[in-house]
């Protein structure tokens, strides 16, 4: 066991630190306060190569592991949730599937320019009637053989990155099979392009957290993409969604502990200074105790998270093996660790806490999310139960 | 190299750098010629300015008002604009020619280039933007099996953004060089009348490599402030709010006879431009007083100010670091203090 | 084109200055960074190699740990790091400085050499004209942007207090630069891992060139310190927390008439 962090993730943590301080911190209210997607930020990441962390320098990527990836979105989300969770659904929903099973070709044709950040990532399984639950899928790619062309018609929803995105990994029923006596629908992945004729964007969502992160209905009206397009094998649709999440929940993991970090130093700063009956409130003891859980909560949700990372990165080189339930079990306490630190980072500051020109209010409203999308905790704990069970 | 006492007995006399732009003296040069009339009577030596430029000779009587007892002219085609190596040049071998005891430069932009130049030329050691000069011992205490020097120029400077403060002497080397921050030293009242021994030099000029083209001259069209050689500042930061509340600081300025400084935040919010700015990244001031309104007081700023005669602070924010610095605070809403405060300071000299 | 940056590991001020309870500074506890003179002169190198194609190389005098501002250099896209260091150089001032940075030059190939214009922790703004007078070059000091750049010469503008100078030297020169210059680039990630596992080069003594003992370390500076102290914050004075804008007025009217200043 070796828990002292490489000089090189040292060196990477500092960078992901500065950066985040400089250029996203300043605008995380404004990004927060007018739902603004800060498109600014995504560029600087782009030039200094953040939305290529994990992936391999010969598709033009930074040839890092996942650790590092995942400091990069905790220190992000230390200050902008927004911030953080454009980093996670791009690398882990978007570039991490076409990694793992696209042919050389597809990689050739859509990691570079993912990688450098010319084009940002998302991922569509969630419908307004299917959430994890694959089986529920209603979108539908139909293969034209007179053309060589996916027909897809259908919609997706609460698409993070949405219309900011450039290349969607989308999940569609291909056809049925029969499974154990049972009918079943076959679901397989592809890669859709912005722009494809019969591809278009319905609404945008108010959301309570993450407000600046640009979440949409994606919506399929015989949208023909290539034969091509189809990622990995047909009918291997809900393997590759499931593992594209594991990934995905550990990028989701690192968010909600960069927002725990977030609040608990933002509070950490504020109980010295403020004065309540003639001393600091860091002097009662109920502040005490509070920090000291608050602390050693975030510490054990890091060390999960980045146990996770680390089983991610073992994979890499040894495919057998499976993150599956470290990643869960990652998720699941980080994201109630966020929301029970950031709840208790408001009581801290009392009134102020409250108030939408301290950051622990957004930090608040950022973190219930962690414990709703990509999975929710109820999710975590089935996937953690069954391999426990199974 | 060091030199020997035999070799270092041959310096002489106290030297300045007499900088002009477009044939003008500039300010900075008067200051140095008060500072080294002090420093030559305590060594009882002489003055001596030395002015490089190109048809400058005409300006030597003004040194002579200025306290310079001789007035060294290098004048040349080639010295039209100031350029690093015909000026470099020039002065290192009035330096090599005449042997000064001390050499003085402004630290201004032009000598914090010339200076070190120069003092690599002439193998001495230089320190830069002093804010004190004085006669003594080096070392201040006698240290056993170590000479100690007497009559040694001893420089000091703030370093580390104004937070340490160093003394500093050139014992074994000639001449003993400093640059000196403009608006520290003061400048004597001008004698009229009084005239200086010129002497006329001029070592050659031969264009080489070191010899850099100046292409094009462009005079800044923006009006430049001088907060450093303001008596009075009144400076705002973020909390003023925005650029068309400044309009109350210039108001409060100009009832009291000052100037508008600022904040980096400022700065950065692009309500005033950059030469406004006091501190770390900006500028050093010490003013008679200093009004901080609406400045938190974050330690780089606190760098740039602190050794302001009087700093008065008003803030909203009673637990602003800048009261741990200031004289007097008020806590309180700039918006409706300042405004009072202008009609209070125009009743006051009006009744005066 | 061959570029040398000379850089240097500084004290980090702007996370805010920490100091002991007696009012010193507390070094300790502060962290280092690249001056950020210097980051804008590699940045300024690097912006040339992006646009000409150019190797940049890295040299820093100090202790073994300045290391760190050459890995940093090289995650940002520099080619090589040199580190001068050797326990003779130490206590040097800015006359040995420049003999020792000088030295070293002299081992390289450049076309153009870079410094910051100053430190930090030193404001001195010697260094970088120094160095060229020991190496013979031309210096444009204060450099603002770079205009153009040919195989010859470099075009500059420099700015002076009311004015700028367009510039133009002959190749090699030696600039100084301002943090003005530029916004430098960050670090990436991938330039992080390879910078780790780069090899620094590493000179001592006896691999300068040219150079006297005399000129070296704490013996061959000219300059000594007769005193250096860490000043003490001044006390917080006087605060009032008056109840209407008018007794604040009277309050500082009585001060500014009392103290002479109206």
């Amino acid at each position: 066991m070796d828990f002292v962090l490489s000089k090189k993730h040292e060196m990477a943590r500092t960078l992901f630190r500065e950066f985040a301080e400089n250029e996203a911190k300043p605008l995380a209210q404004e990004t927060d306060e007018e739902e603004k997607f800060p498109k600014e930020t995504v560029e600087k990441m782009a030039k200094s190569g953040f939305l290529g962390i994990p992936v391999p320098k010969e598709y033009g990527g930074q040839g890092c592991d996942p650790l590092t990836y995942v400091m990069c979105v905790e220190e992000l989300s230390k200050v902008c949730g927004t911030t953080g969770v454009i980093v996670s659904a791009h690398t882990s929903l978007c570039v991490d599937p076409i990694q793992t099973y696209g042919t050389p070709a597809q990689k050739e044709k859509y990691l570079p320019d993912l990688a450098s950040g010319k084009k940002l990532g998302a991922f569509g399984l969630t419908e307004p009637g299917a959430g994890t639950d694959a089986q529920g899928q209603q979108t539908k790619a139909v293969l034209d053989e007179a053309t060589n062309e996916w027909v897809l018609n259908g919609s997706k929803c609460f698409i993070t990155n949405g219309k900011e995105a450039d290349v969607y990994i989308v999940i569609a029923v291909t056809g049925k099979i029969e499974k154990r006596g049972r009918m079943m629908k076959e679901i397989s992945a592809f890669i859709v392009e912005k722009g494809t004729p019969g591809f278009t964007f319905g609404t945008k969502e108010k959301k309570m957290g993450i407000r600046g992160s640009s979440t949409y209905e994606l919506i399929f009206t015989d949208c023909r993409i290539p034969k091509d397009n189809l990622l990995g094998q047909k009918g291997k649709g809900f393997n590759i969604a499931m593992h594209t999440l594991d990934g995905g929940r550990i990028g989701i993991a690192a968010q909600a502990l960069g927002i725990a970090e977030g609040a608990l130093e933002a509070t950490v700063a504020y109980v010295k200074e403020r004065k309540q009956f003639g001393r600091s409130i860091a002097q009662f003891q109920n502040t005490q105790f509070q920090l000291a859980d608050m602390a050693t909560k975030v510490e054990a949700a890091k060390m999960l998270v980045y146990k996770a990372a680390m089983k991610k990165a073992e994979y890499q080189t040894n495919p057998k093996i499976s993150y599956s339930e470290e990643a869960a079990m990652a998720k699941l306490y980080a994201a109630e660790v966020a929301m029970e630190v950031t709840t208790k980072a408001v009581q801290l500051h009392g009134g102020y806490g409250y108030i939408r020109e301290y950051d622990v209010e957004r930090m608040m409203r950022d973190a219930k999310i962690t414990e709703i999308y990509e999975g929710t905790s109820e999710v975590q704990r089935m996937v953690i139960s069954a391999n426990l069970l199974k | 190299m060091e030199l020997t006492n035999e070799q270092i007995a041959e310096y002489k006399g106290v030297y300045v750098y007499a900088q002009q732009v477009d044939n003008e003296i500039s300010g900075i040069a008067f200051e140095l010629l008060g500072k080294a009339k002090e420093l030559a009577a305590n060594l009882d030596t002489d003055v001596t300015a030395v002015l490089i430029g190109s048809g400058v000779k005409g300006l030597a009587d003004s040194l002579a008002e200025y306290g310079a007892d001789k007035v060294i002219v290098v004048d040349d085609p080639e010295l039209k604009d100031y350029r690093t190596e015909p000026y470099t040049h020039a002065l290192a071998s009035v330096i090599n020619e005449y042997k000064p005891d001390i050499m003085l430069v402004g630290a201004t932009a032009i000598g914090r280039d010339l200076g070190p130049r120069v003092s690599a030329r002439v193998q001495t050691g230089l320190t830069a933007d002093c804010t004190v000069l004085e006669i003594g011992d080096f070392p201040l205490n006698p240290i056993p099996n170590q000479e100690q020097k007497h009559n040694q120029l001893l420089m000091t400077r703030p370093a580390f953004g104004g937070n340490t403060i160093a003394t500093i002497a050139c014992p074994n080397n000639r001449p003993q060089m400093a640059t000196v921050r403009p608006g520290v030293m003061q400048k004597i009242a001008p004698i009229s009348g009084a005239k200086a021994e010129v002497i006329e030099f001029n070592p050659g000029f031969t264009p080489d490599s070191k010899y850099v083209e100046i292409l094009e001259v462009v005079k800044s069209v923006k009006e430049t402030v001088d907060i450093q050689a303001a008596k009075i500042l009144v400076s705002g930061g973020r909390g003023v709010g925005s650029e068309e509340n400044f309009k109350l600081l210039r108001d409060l300025a100009d009832a009291i006879g000052g100037e508008v400084s600022c904040s980096r935040a400022v700065v950065e919010n692009g309500w005033l431009s950059q030469d406004h700015q006091v501190g770390q990244t900006g500028k050093t001031v010490r003013p008679n007083v200093y009004f901080a309104i609406g400045i938190s007081g974050a330690i780089q700023h606190v760098a740039g100010m602190e050794e302001s005669d009087v700093i008065i602070a008003i803030n909203k924010d009673e637990d602003a670091p800048i009261f741990d610095v200031a004289d007097y605070g008020i806590v309180g809403d700039l918006n409706k203090i300042v405004p009072q405060l202008t009609e209070a300071i125009k009743a006051e000299i009006a009744n005066k | 084109m061959k570029i040398v940056v000379c850089v240097k590991q500084v004290p980090d001020t702007k996370g805010g200055v920490e100091f002991n309870p007696d009012g010193t500074l507390n070094r300790a506890a502060m962290l280092t960074i690249m001056n950020p003179d210097d980051k804008a002169g590699l940045e300024a190198a690097l912006r040339l190699k992006d646009q000409y194609g150019a190797e940049v190389t890295v040299v820093t005098m100090g202790l073994p740990k300045a290391e760190d501002v050459l890995r940093e250099a090289l995650a940002m896209g520099a080619d090589k790091g040199i580190l001068v260091t050797d326990r003779v150089l130490g206590g040097a001032d800015t006359w040995a400085t420049s003999t020792t940075l000088a030295g070293a030059l002299r081992n390289l190939d450049y076309d153009l050499v870079i410094t910051g214009r100053q430190a930090i922790d030193g404001d001195t703004a010697q260094v970088g004209p120094q160095i060229a007078e020991h190496l013979g070059l031309p210096v444009i000091s204060y450099a603002e942007e770079i205009v153009a750049v040919d195989d010859k010469t470099i075009t500059v503008k420099r700015q002076y207090e009311d004015r700028y100078h367009i510039l133009k030297a002959q190749l090699p020169c030696l600039l100084t630069a301002l943090a003005e210059l530029n916004e430098p680039r960050y670090m990436t990630p991938g330039g992080i891992f390879d910078a780790v596992d780069a090899e620094i080069t590493v000179w001592g003594r006896a691999d300068l060139k040219d150079i006297d003992d005399g000129n070296l370390g704490l013996k061959g500076s000219p300059t000594k310190i007769a005193k250096a102290s860490d000043k003490v914050r001044k006390g917080a004075g006087e605060k009032v927390s008056p109840e209407s804008p008018d007794e604040a007025v009277s309050y500082i009217m009585d001060k500014l008439v009392t103290k002479h200043i109206i």
